[in-house]
């Protein structure tokens, strides 16, 4: 089980990463969306993997490390709320400059800010 | 009064709720409330700063709960210098985003300003490390909002970079939580302090990790070279406020590295031994050059302001990376010094920009008000350089006199005097073009005339009268920098008083 969560945190990172440089806004969301998975998977393993035990402390011999959930959720919830903003100043940004690079535009063909601002 | 120490997180958190629902479509109330927001947290900080002035660290524990289950607010020395820096900078601020009109060129400008507000005073409060993750998502999120204020797809798009990579930097900061929970099982700092020093050399490879990817994180916040990729685009394409604001963004890295490698792995932890000269110093030396090239480089007056606050991140980076106690003090004197100018220098870039077609480094019809926006550009670039009079000066003095002892002491005397000679030279070729070459070039006909607020300039000369004040009052200031470093090497008190307070069901009963 151990080389199973590894593996896939891993190559969760890894997809994500790669998405992440290919530098247009739709890879790259995916991307992020990818990398907060494996940081979510990573949080959960964090408090060792157990399986079929209650996350409270109660009479049973073992138990499952309740606070890497609550973590877990928050982080979910965070990352969640984040890619929405991206996604939306992505889409503004896309709309408006009609062009989806992250990167910004070479010097030479630097548009005046100030007409736009 | 124990209580104290959340007013600075809540008061904010009740504010800009109001300001939205309450006062939606009047900007005059708007800006009565958030003025009186900042004013009272200028109290409420400043109290804290007077409590714990003579050394004390007050507890706050949420709900009641004992440390290392519930979470805490520490107010220390550090903490309270930084919220009273925080509560005075966002005055300011404030103060110019009303004058300029800017807070009504975008909704929602005091609510998300309050949110910044309370996501700063969070992180600098906190005592968890989970915690320090939430309020960084509070204090992002607020500035998400704030930087891409009034749109523009050019701002649009320095936004979505901003947002990208402060996102990234927050699931690097997740996975540094989830080593460092599942190597101590816990997350209060204090009491990770406490574990990690039980970690013998021998089974510390998790520890390490989480230790350089904590680094990491703070670094990327700090604008540390070769993460600092995010900074010069976004500050300078987000409003002038914005921009002066968020020069209290960076040092919040900064505040995070002084914190937790002070707390948690302190320098002579065996552990982590090597981590901060090793790899810290070299990167703070790289950032500070980098800056002031860019300084030097920059073809706009907005960018070069921007590299000016990686180069003086830079300076406050290679007093950080001593970690030694004169080190400290000298980097948490440079710490406001450098917000204060880096704001004026943003504002009165913004100054500009209200006179001009555009911020490009060349002769353009001169500005209205130039005299005065000249003479303030001329103190607040002599601030940030470094050169005698000002604060910039003691600051650096105290740096490169801190700095003797180091086996780096060729090295960061060589990199600082030589970037000051760098940004002296950027600076005064950025202030000659603007303001002097004006004079040659004759005034366009059709321009309007653009008004000149009075509290613009108040609100500039506020962080410019705050930065002499810091220049005279150096010795008392410096002593008090001093008083603060002595108490971060001698973490004792804090972790006994995050620890020992006890609190509910902090004494579990027999048989349940």
């Amino acid at each position: 089980m151990e080389l199973l969560v590894a593996s896939a945190i891993g190559i969760l990172t890894a997809a994500g990463l790669y998405l992440v440089q290919r530098l247009r806004t739709f890879p790259v969301i995916i991307g992020v969306a990818l990398l907060t998975y494996a940081v979510n998977v990573f949080l959960f393993a964090s408090g060792r993997l157990t399986i079929g035990a209650p996350p409270i402390l109660s009479d049973a011999q073992t138990y499952t490390d309740p606070l890497p959930q609550a973590l877990v959720l928050t982080a979910i919830v965070i990352s969640f709320g984040m890619t929405a903003v991206i996604v939306m100043i992505a889409l503004g940004a896309y709309l408006g400059a009609d062009d989806d690079h992250v990167n910004d535009p070479t010097e030479g063909s630097e548009t005046d800010k100030e007409g736009t601002a | 009064m124990m209580h104290w120490i959340i007013l600075p997180v809540i008061l904010p958190a009740i504010v800009a709720p109001f300001i939205v629902l309450a006062a939606r479509y009047h900007i005059g109330i708007q800006r009565v409330l958030s003025i009186a927001g900042v004013l009272a947290l200028i109290v409420i900080a400043a109290g804290l700063a007077w409590q714990a002035s003579d050394g004390t660290v007050t507890l706050y524990q949420l709900g009641d709960w004992a440390a290392p289950f519930g979470i805490v607010l520490v107010a220390d020395r550090l903490s309270t210098m930084m919220v009273l820096l925080t509560a005075v900078l966002g005055f300011f601020v404030l103060l110019y985003a009303i004058g300029s009109k800017w807070d009504e060129r975008g909704r929602h400008f005091h609510a998300l300003f309050q949110f910044q507000m309370m996501g700063l005073m969070g992180a600098f409060l906190t005592g968890d490390l989970f915690n320090l993750f939430v309020f960084f998502e509070v204090l992002l999120i607020a500035s998400y909002g704030l930087m891409i204020h009034s749109g523009g797809h050019v701002r649009l798009r320095a936004g979505a970079q901003y947002v990208l990579y402060n996102l990234l930097a927050s699931t690097l900061f997740l996975f540094a939580l989830g080593a460092i929970y599942a190597e101590t099982g816990t997350l209060n700092m204090a009491d990770i302090a406490g574990r990690v020093a039980l970690i013998d050399a021998g089974g510390s490879v998790g520890i390490r990790v989480a230790a350089v990817l904590l680094l990491l994180v703070f670094a990327i916040k700090a604008a540390v070279v070769p993460l600092h990729f995010w900074l010069p685009s976004s500050y300078a394409e987000a409003p002038g406020p914005v921009a002066a604001l968020f020069a209290i963004m960076t040092k919040v890295g900064a505040y995070a590295i002084i914190r937790v490698y002070t707390l948690i792995f302190p320098p002579d932890l065996e552990v982590t031994s090597g981590l901060q000269g090793l790899w810290l110093a070299p990167a703070a030396l790289a950032t500070l050059a980098v800056g002031m090239i860019g300084v030097l480089a920059a073809r706009r007056l907005d960018r070069l302001v921007a590299y000016a606050v990686i180069g003086s991140m830079g300076m406050v980076m290679i007093a950080i990376a001593l970690f030694t106690q004169a080190g400290i003090a000298a980097a948490l004197y440079y710490i406001p010094h450098s917000t204060l100018a880096s704001a004026a220098l943003f504002l009165i870039a913004d100054l500009v920009r209200s006179g001009r077609t555009d911020l490009r480094l060349r002769a353009a019809p001169q500005i209205a008000g130039a005299s005065l926006t000249a003479g303030m550009f001329f103190v607040a670039a002599i601030a940030m350089v470094g050169l005698p009079p000002l604060s910039g000066f003691v600051g650096k003095l105290l740096i490169l006199n801190a700095a003797i002892a180091s086996p780096l002491v060729v090295w960061i005397w060589a990199v600082v005097l030589g970037a000051s000679l760098i940004s002296l030279i950027g600076f005064g070729r950025a202030g000659s073009t603007i303001f002097w070459k004006a004079r040659a070039v004759p005034p366009l006909e059709d321009t309007p005339a653009p008004s000149l607020s009075p509290l613009s300039y108040t609100a500039v000369g506020g962080l410019l009268a705050l930065l002499i004040a810091l220049t005279v009052l150096a010795g008392p200031a410096h002593r008090y920098t001093t008083a603060i470093a002595a108490q971060l090497f001698a973490p004792a008190p804090y972790i006994s008083t995050v620890l020992d307070t006890p609190g509910k069901l902090s004494t579990p009963q027999e048989g349940h």
